[in-house]
Formats: structure tokens, C-alpha cells, sequence
């Protein structure tokens, strides 16, 4: 993997003439440095463009009743239908087309991952920062807060908060919002106290600029680059938080069928050999977040300077 | 010192008080868990009955006030669904989860350790990047998939291994457990690797990571320069070194996994404190989640309360720094 890199930098380093490169130039060319991270991202945009074009590519709406019939139940990948298709990847127990119900699926669990991450991401941005700027005692107060949830792991606090609230879209997404804040906040306080004591700041200051405006336009930029790093790493891990609670029966409700609900349902199939049920939805949810995953974990190679200079090779 | 053991304690307490009173008032919004154990069919009377037996009919506050007297006294009210006290029943499948997690941590220690060791001293060989691109895997892979496929693979497929519950248990030095018979052996190793996965990748993380930055400081090139052997340097030096911030690490981490061990044992129906939450959760069996949460808090609270006090033993920077604030 190391010697296909090394072929193919040099001449690619030879032709891009390095003044002229823009920062985001330079950032998607050292994106690009990583076959490894460059198919990952490949395969999430395919992911995402699964899920988002899934009625028009799948032959049957798994949760129109019309149009699926029990007799196809349990059926072997590569089995015909009774309408007449081909199921390749086989039928659940229902008699859903697996390939059209992981479609769907996807969408579900893309959605709830990327609704909770970006709602938990606006939360702790707007704390971390309010941490970082304004300091003292309110400082001391959020960190506290921080510190303690952070003791607990979050599916702990996910769970903890579903066996109290119950289940629901609604409720998972505000479990994984509240069992995701703190990470935010605590990496936005860590770069935004950084950036508030950095002469720019100060010049903002004395200019007689607005507390808001410092912080939204001069600040927050700044600590844009960590925030999408552990935004990516905690989408995959609100995905596959929503994935696990939904397997215990305590997510998802079956009317909203996210990939951890279809691997639920088809784990009472495995036992007797059937075991595409469980597996094929298994392997999207994988391949969903080992992607995102490969693309945090190259993101916080770029994006991080002090660690380009050190062991970046 | 002990000033600062109050002030951590107090810290602890509070943190205690304010879990029982979210956890509580949290738990009696969700459900009507009278119509989820009376039967349709019960009559007005007998619904009463059962309201008052269960003191469901008090105002929420005085059923605060009960449950912090009970808890106080370490009684945590009855199972709805069991009719037992839920803090016995808890306790009573207490060790089923502790031996699982403790062979977790086993695991993690005796797996992860070396493996990062190999990493961290050799980082350019195809077998590094093999065992770091595996401890991805490890932290990507959601843990009930791994466990599916577990079993589906070790029971199914091969049909090596017993792919649910708790084998025969027997008895040494006074402990009961299933680690002292082959059949419980058998049945334990499934579910504690599928646990483990998650802190094998993490142990592999930090001792290479360790390894790594202490090859490059002084004292390992003094100790070069001293003539020793490069073994007693990575066993002796650099172990010594990297030991106590691993160590440290995994113990906190037996909290995680005492926690996560909800999954693993829904999974391979191991009778835990787990499973028990994840069932009592289904059936609407309050005093069942509220005694869990309870005690997992508890844990966690203690846990932590620990580390602080030795890290402020060992390090004592920490209680200064404490002081200050």
C-alpha cells in the first residue's frame, strides 16, 4: 500500500507549482495522498447516493404492502420474486426484497446519524465557544459539566437516557445528541481558547468590534478544521450507536426500520442457517462506517499541522 | 491530602444525588407501567390495589423522598415483573457480568498489550501496519455485529463453541465462577473476546503509541550508550514507563465495560446485570432500571474516585492544581 503512495506522489509533487496552490487546493491534493482514504470517500459517496435515489433504484418499496407478498418470505439470495425480479440479495422473513429494505435502511440510519451529529455539533460549538470566550466562572461551571458526562462512555449515556425516555425517532435522536455534545464542546473550548488569545483577537478587540462578531466571524473559523474531524468520527459512531440500540429492541421502532432493526429481525434467522438476513445489512452498516471512519482518521492527518511536521509519513 | 480526598468525595456524592434525581423523576414520565402489569381484564378494584401495593397513587415527590430512604437503606423497591427487590435481583446477576468483564480486561491486557509493543518498535513492517489497520477495524466494528458473527462462525458454521448462556459454574478459593470448569470456559470465551474487541484495539493504541515516543528519549539512548541489551531496554525501560499510563487507562476502562457489557450479553443471552436492564427496559420494570442506573453510576463514580486519589497520590501536581481553581 506504502509503495503504491510512493510511486504515484512524486510526479504529481512535480507538477503542481506550489506557490500557486490555495489552501483548499493544497488540502484536497494531500486528501488525495491516500488511495486508501480517496476509495473510502469514493464508497460514502456512493453510500449516500444509494440512500438518497433508493425509490427510483430498488424494484419494490419494502414497506408498501401492496407490493410485498409473504410468500416470497426467507427466500435464498439470488431467488426470484414472485412479481418477477431477481432477489439478489434474498428476502427477510416478510418477504421484503433485502436489497430494497437496506436502501431504505441506509436512508434511515443516515438520517438519524446526520441529524443528531449536526444538531450535537451546533450545541457544543455554540458552548465550547461560549466556554472559551467568555471564561471564568461560567468557564469553570460548562467544563465541569463536560468533564463529568465525559466520564461515562456515551452509549452508557444513551442508554441510560432511552431506558428513560422510551422509544421513538424523536428520543434516539435526542439521546444521541445528548450523549454527543460534550465531545464537541470540549475539542471547540480547546482550539477556540487558543485562537482568543492570538494578537488577531486582540486587534479585533481594540478595533471596537462586537463580542458576537469576534466570535462568530474571527474565532469560529479558526476552530472549524478539529470540529470537522470529530464530526466525522462521531457521525459514524452515532450511526452505529443507533445501529446497536436498535438491535437490543430498544431503538428504532419496527414502523422506522434503520439497518440495526433489519439485522435485529434477522437474527432470529441465523441460528437456522438464513444467515443473509442479518448479514447483508450487517455488511452495509461495515461498510457505511468503516468509510466514514477511514475519511475522519485522514482528515485529522491533514488538517492537523503539528502532526504533518512530526510522524506525518 | 485529606482535604483533598473530601473535596473529591463530596464532588462524588453530589454527582450521586443528582443522577438519582434525574434518573428518577426521568423514569416515572415515560410509561403507565400499572396498565403494563395488570391484565386487561383486572377490575377497578383490583387495579387500585395494585396502584396502592406499588404506592403509584403518592404525589412524585413523596415517591422521591420513599425511594432515597429506601436506597439509603439499600433498598432499591420491588421488580414489577419479579416481585423481588430490584437491588437483589441486580446483585444476584452481578457476577455473571464482573466475570465477564474482568476476563474482557484479561483479554485486552494479555492480547493488546504485546501486539502494540510489536507495533510501536517495528512501525514500518507489513505485520504493524497489519495490527494497526486491525485496530481500526476493532474501533470501527460495531460490537453486536462482531458478535453476530461470532456466533455465526464459531457455532453455527464450525460449531466449535456454545453460542448462548453461562456454562456450569464451580467453585475455588470461594469464588463462584464458570472460568473453573472447561464447560464454562467454552461458553465464556465467545462473549469476553466480542467485549474485549473494543479495548484490544484501544491497549494496541496507547502501549504503541507509548512505545513510540519513548524510543526516542534520553534514557533509552543513554541506556544504549551503556551497552545493555536492546531486550532489557524495551523490557526493563521502556515498559516500565509505558506501563502506568496503560494500566491506568484499561482501569478506567473496566467501567466501559462493565457498561457495554448491555450489548455482549443481550447477544449471547449471558444472565447479567445486561441482559436484566435490557428486558426490564422492554417491560416497562422501573425499580429493575432505576437500581441499575443506580449502581452503574455508583461504579463509575467510585471508579473514577479512585484513579483521582492515586493519580494524586503518585502525581501530586494534580491536587495542587486542584487547590488553585
Amino acid at each position: 500500500m506504502s509503495d503504491a503512495t510512493a510511486e504515484a506522489a512524486p510526479p504529481e509533487a512535480t507538477i503542481q507549482p506550489v506557490d500557486a496552490e490555495t489552501p483548499f487546493q493544497r488540502f484536497v491534493s494531500e486528501f488525495l495522498d491516500s488511495k486508501v482514504a480517496t476509495a473510502a470517500f469514493l464508497f460514502l459517496l456512493a453510500i449516500i447516493a444509494l440512500a438518497i435515489f433508493a425509490p427510483w433504484i430498488t424494484p419494490q418499496n419494502p414497506y408498501d404492502l401492496a407490493q410485498v407478498d409473504v410468500l416470497d418470505g426467507r427466500l435464498a439470495p439470488g431467488s426470484e420474486a414472485f412479481a418477477g425480479y431477481t432477489m439478489w440479495l434474498g428476502s427477510d422473513g416478510a418477504g421484503r426484497d433485502l436489497y430494497s429494505a437496506i436502501l431504505y435502511g441506509l436512508r434511515i440510519s443516515l438520517s438519524v446519524g446526520v441529524t443528531s451529529g449536526l444538531i450535537a455539533l451546533v450545541i457544543g460549538m455554540a458552548v465550547g465557544l461560549l466556554a472559551a470566550y467568555t471564561g471564568g466562572r461560567t468557564e469553570n461551571v460548562i467544563m465541569r459539566i463536560v468533564d463529568l458526562q465525559l466520564s461515562f462512555p456515551a452509549a452508557l449515556v444513551a442508554l441510560m437516557l432511552i431506558a428513560i425516555l422510551g422509544k421513538g425517532v424523536d428520543k434516539i435522536i435526542l439521546a444521541l445528541v445528548v450523549a454527543q455534545w460534550a465531545y464537541y464542546a470540549r475539542t471547540v473550548r480547546a482550539s477556540a481558547l487558543v485562537e482568543r488569545h492570538k494578537e488577531y483577537v486582540e486587534a479585533a478587540a481594540c478595533l471596537g468590534i462586537s463580542h458576537a462578531r469576534i466570535v462568530f466571524r474571527h474565532i469560529m473559523p479558526n476552530c472549524l478544521a478539529p470540529l470537522i474531524v470529530v464530526g466525522t468520527v462521531q457521525t459514524a459512531s452515532a450511526i452505529s450507536l443507533e445501529a446497536t440500540l436498535s438491535f437490543l429492541g430498544v431503538g428504532m421502532p419496527q414502523t422506522s426500520p434503520s439497518l440495526g432493526v433489519l439485522i435485529a429481525n434477522g437474527f432470529e434467522y441465523m441460528l437456522s442457517g438464513r444467515y443473509w438476513i442479518s448479514v447483508f445489512p450487517g455488511v452495509a452498516l461495515l461498510v457505511t462506517v468503516v468509510s466514514i471512519n477511514l475519511v475522519g482518521d485522514h482528515l485529522r492527518d491533514v488538517l492537523n499541522p503539528r502532526l504533518n511536521t512530526g510522524g506525518g509519513k | 491530602m485529606s482535604v483533598f480526598i473530601i473535596r473529591r468525595l463530596i464532588q462524588a456524592s453530589l454527582v450521586v444525588f443528582l443522577m438519582s434525581l434525574i434518573v428518577f423523576f426521568g423514569v416515572n414520565v415515560v410509561g403507565d407501567p400499572v396498565y403494563m402489569l395488570i391484565s386487561p381484564d383486572a377490575d377497578q378494584a383490583e387495579i387500585q390495589a395494585t396502584i396502592a401495593r406499588l404506592g403509584l397513587d403518592r404525589p412524585i415527590h413523596e415517591q422521591y423522598l420513599l425511594f432515597l430512604d429506601g436506597a439509603w437503606r439499600g433498598d432499591l423497591g420491588n421488580s414489577f415483573v419479579f416481585g423481588e427487590p430490584a437491588l437483589r435481583l441486580i446483585l444476584h446477576h452481578m457476577p455473571a457480568t464482573l466475570e465477564l468483564a474482568f476476563t474482557a480486561l484479561a483479554m485486552a491486557i494479555v492480547i493488546g498489550i504485546p501486539l502494540g509493543l510489536y507495533a510501536g518498535l517495528y512501525p514500518d513492517q507489513a505485520v504493524s501496519k497489519g495490527i494497526m489497520a486491525g485496530s481500526i477495524l476493532g474501533f470501527s466494528l460495531p460490537t453486536f455485529w462482531v458478535g453476530l458473527m461470532f456466533i455465526m462462525l464459531f457455532a453455527v458454521v464450525l460449531g466449535w463453541l456454545p453460542s448462548t448462556g453461562r456454562g456450569d459454574t464451580a467453585t475455588f478459593l470461594g469464588i463462584e465462577s464458570s472460568l473453573f470448569t472447561l464447560d464454562g470456559l467454552s461458553h465464556i470465551l465467545l462473549p469476553a473476546l466480542n467485549l474485549a474487541l473494543l479495548k484490544i484495539s484501544l491497549a494496541i493504541r496507547l502501549t504503541r503509541a507509548g512505545v513510540r515516543e519513548a524510543m526516542g528519549q534520553d534514557y533509552v539512548k543513554f541506556a544504549r550508550a551503556k551497552g545493555i541489551s536492546t531486550k532489557r531496554i524495551i523490557l526493563v525501560h521502556v515498559m516500565k514507563n509505558i506501563m502506568i499510563p496503560v494500566v491506568t487507562v484499561m482501569g478506567l476502562e473496566f467501567g466501559a465495560l462493565v457498561a457495554f457489557s448491555v450489548v455482549t450479553e443481550s447477544i449471547f443471552a449471558w444472565p447479567g446485570m445486561g441482559k436484566l436492564l435490557i428486558d426490564a427496559i422492554l417491560q416497562l420494570d422501573r425499580p429493575i432500571v432505576v437500581a441499575y442506573l443506580m449502581i452503574i453510576v455508583l461504579f463509575f463514580v467510585v471508579i473514577n474516585l479512585l484513579v483521582d486519589i492515586v493519580y494524586s497520590i503518585l502525581d501530586p501536581r494534580v491536587r495542587l492544581q486542584d487547590q488553585g481553581a
